[in-house]
């Protein structure tokens, strides 16, 4: 886990900016429960017993550390060096429990009863679920009707774990409708109940706690590619962007590195300017949405725009502060794969190399063909999630 | 002077204010309810401007907030439908929002065209305070604009403390741990939550708000406070037949029917 003093930069300030990003614009009623985090967050996860704990969980029920693989195929196939980080053999399937046995640690010590979460594709939900049913916590999962039916495998392993799921109906029924429907009951239960959210995104101390949760990826991608090339850094760390986690992750302990190139890769949907995509950089301006100063994607009249992505995991409008910064700051570059690109690319790598990803990691190698790496250079791509949550959207392109 | 500093310091007791959303049942209602409601004896009016993501309203206003915004609504047509309202209403009035569509609008042209229609305070719920303090706090005293901070069950002494010595106008007192329109009614720990503020002795009035609904819980509510807000109850009543001048009358009729007469304000 990170130190606290960082001098860089890209970190957040006492203040809980990135730069222009970040802070905490929450409603009154949310006030003393994000106020005690930020008060408690960094010494509780500082302790030594708090360390022993996540490292424990992460080495022996997550199955930390994932390997970093050398993928032949795929690498011969563009002309370069690429090694995945296989955050898709994590148990549950993703990165996202990185984060939630984090943050349940977190709430077991602040002494709450309740978890609630919001999920776009379910393995948010999963992964709290799964740590809920591991310590005994009522676990109460909002997702957006329209994201029910499109990753039922997820709602029924989130039933199957014992959590409640609860359909969010308004608006575009996905990942944005279930976050406020999150934040709703969380203002609603104010004393008992942890809100564990599921992205770089949300008020201050939310984006920093995830990033340091999740920043476990980038320190193993350092340890294990300085073992395997003799130089810790490659040139390019690819990461998939919805509100940013496992792209925070996989930065973090680059963001200094300024000899490393940082990618971000968005959803552009069925293009950028089909009127139907995520691509908040290329589509948003700044503003406020979930409690944090960030881009986001709005109408003239400060409206968040109802987002699209095949994808139900990056079907966000927003996009997390650090991100807005990194993005502003150029310190990361960020890009933009289409739906029938990701899907060809999760078809590929199945091909290729033997492994099924998730949609949302496949729009980060969607991008392979125009990164532009030469021959002597390493990418890394963060393997975010595996296919499994997705088959059904795959098995209508087979054929 | 400010209408809403101005109307507290003549009427302390049993204020009602009343919340409802701009462009909503129709787009073109916005100041015909308002003059209803002035008519009809509501005390001061806030008006809600529509958002995609109201985070704290419960679904009564939420479905306010969508029907408004598929109405066409927007702050600009607002301030176009308030531009001529202070020809005919006098009470205060506030406007009431998600930051937003605000910091879209930009900050001072906003606060330029709220002095311009007569617009006399804020209540923008997700603006953190530092920021108020930092940023926008001067614009807002520039345009002769109060900002009301909210506060809750939750919220500890000493913050009330520190949102009473920033605050203008009134203090937004949350009844409940709750979104709004919440229908759990007045429950005993709250009079003893009201009791505690009242016991502060706060420099600014203070109005009850979050689950008054009727004529009993706005009594209960002036008891402990300078009057109350009523929201989802009124929203409720214009979903449910539509807005109609008498209606309106007969909806603030009964609830201000029965000033309480003992205040122990
Ligand atoms: C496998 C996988 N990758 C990426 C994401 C996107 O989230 P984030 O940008 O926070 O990593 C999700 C979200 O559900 C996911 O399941």
């Amino acid at each position: 886990m990170e130190t606290l003093e960082k001098s860089s930069t890209f970190q957040v300030d006492k203040n809980g900016y990135y730069g222009l990003f970040g802070g905490a614009f929450i409603p009154e009623m949310l006030y003393p429960n994000v106020e005690e985090l930020r008060n408690t967050y960094l010494s509780i996860i500082e302790q030594p017993d708090f360390q022993r704990d996540f490292n424990h969980l992460l080495k022996n029920y997550v199955g930390r550390p994932t390997p970093l693989y050398l993928a032949p195929r795929l690498s011969e196939k563009y002309g370069t060096t690429v090694y995945l980080k296989r955050e898709d053999l994590c148990h549950t399937g993703a990165h996202k429990i990185n984060n939630t046995i984090g943050q349940i640690l977190l709430a077991q010590r602040l002494g709450k009863k309740r978890i609630v979460a919001e999920t776009g594709a379910g393995q948010h939900g999963v992964a709290t679920a799964t740590v809920c049913a591991l310590m005994g916590v009522e676990c109460i999962v909002y997702m957006g009707e329209h994201d029910i039916e499109r990753q039922a495998p997820n709602v029924a392993r989130m039933k199957m774990l014992g959590a409640e799921v609860r359909a969010a109906t308004c608006g575009s029924k996905t990942l944005k409708d279930a976050t406020n429907e999150a934040m709703r009951h969380w203002i609603n239960n104010p004393v008992d109940t942890h809100y564990i959210i599921g992205s770089v995104v949300g008020p201050h101390p939310y984006p920093d706690m995830v990033a340091r949760f999740q920043s476990v990826i980038s320190a193993e991608i350092k340890t294990q590619l300085l073992e395997q090339t003799g130089n810790a850094n490659p040139d390019y760390v690819v990461a998939c962007v919805g509100g940013g986690s496992n792209a925070a992750g996989a930065f973090f302990h680059y963001l200094d590195d300024t000899d490393v190139q940082l990618i971000a890769v968005e959803a552009a949907g069925k293009g950028v300017d089909t009127g139907f995509s995520a691509a908040t950089t290329a589509l948003g301006n700044a503003g406020v949405l979930h409690g944090s100063r960030t881009l986001l994607m709005q109408t003239e009249d400060g409206q968040v725009v109802e987002p699209y992505s095949i994808s139900a995991g990056l079907d966000y409008p927003g996009i997390g502060p650090v991100h807005a910064h990194l993005y502003q700051t150029g310190r990361a570059k960020f890009l933009s794969a289409t739906d029938d690109e990701a899907v060809q690319a999760a078809f590929e790598l199945a091909k290729i190399e033997g492994i099924i990803p998730a949609l949302e990691t496949a729009h980060a190698l969607a991008i392979l063909d125009r990164l532009g790496a030469g021959a002597h250079e390493v990418v890394v791509v963060n393997l975010s999630g595996r296919g499994d949550k997705d088959l059904a959207t795959f098995m209508k392109y087979i054929d | 002077m400010n209408r809403i500093i101005e109307l507290f310091q003549k009427q302390s007791a049993n204020n009602l204010n009343v919340y409802y959303t701009a462009g909503f049942p129709n787009v073109s209602d916005t100041l015909p309810i308002l003059v209803s409601l002035q008519e009809a004896g509501a005390d001061l009016v806030e008006i809600g401007m529509p958002y995609s993501d109201p985070v704290a309203d419960g679904e009564t206003i939420q479905q306010s907030n969508q029907q408004a915004l598929e109405n066409g609504m927007t702050v600009r047509l607002l301030f176009e439908q308030l531009q001529e309202m202070r020809a005919n209403v006098t009470i205060p009035v506030l406007l009431m929002g998600y930051i937003n569509p605000v910091i879209q609008f930009g900050i001072e042209d906003f606060c330029k065209k709220c002095a311009e229609v007569g617009v006399d305070g804020l209540i923008l719920p997700d603006m953190p305070m530092d920021v108020y303090l930092n940023e926008y706090k001067a614009i807002f005293e520039s345009y002769g604009l109060v900002n009301i901070f909210l506060v809750t069950p939750q919220t500890s002494e000493s913050r009330i403390r520190q949102i009473d010595s920033v605050s203008d106008g009134f203090i937004y007192t949350v009844s409940s741990a709750s979104v709004t329109g919440s229908q759990s009614g007045v429950s005993d720990n709250m009079e003893t939550y009201f009791e505690q503020i009242n016991a502060m002795n706060l420099r600014n009035p203070r109005l009850i708000g979050f689950g008054i609904k009727d004529q009993k819980t706005f009594t209960m509510a002036c008891r402990y406070a300078n009057g109350a807000i009523i929201g989802s109850a009124f929203i409720r009543m214009l979903q449910k037949s539509g807005f109609h001048p008498n209606d309106v009358k007969a909806f603030i009729g009964s609830i201000k029917a029965n000033k309480p007469t003992e205040v122990d304000v």
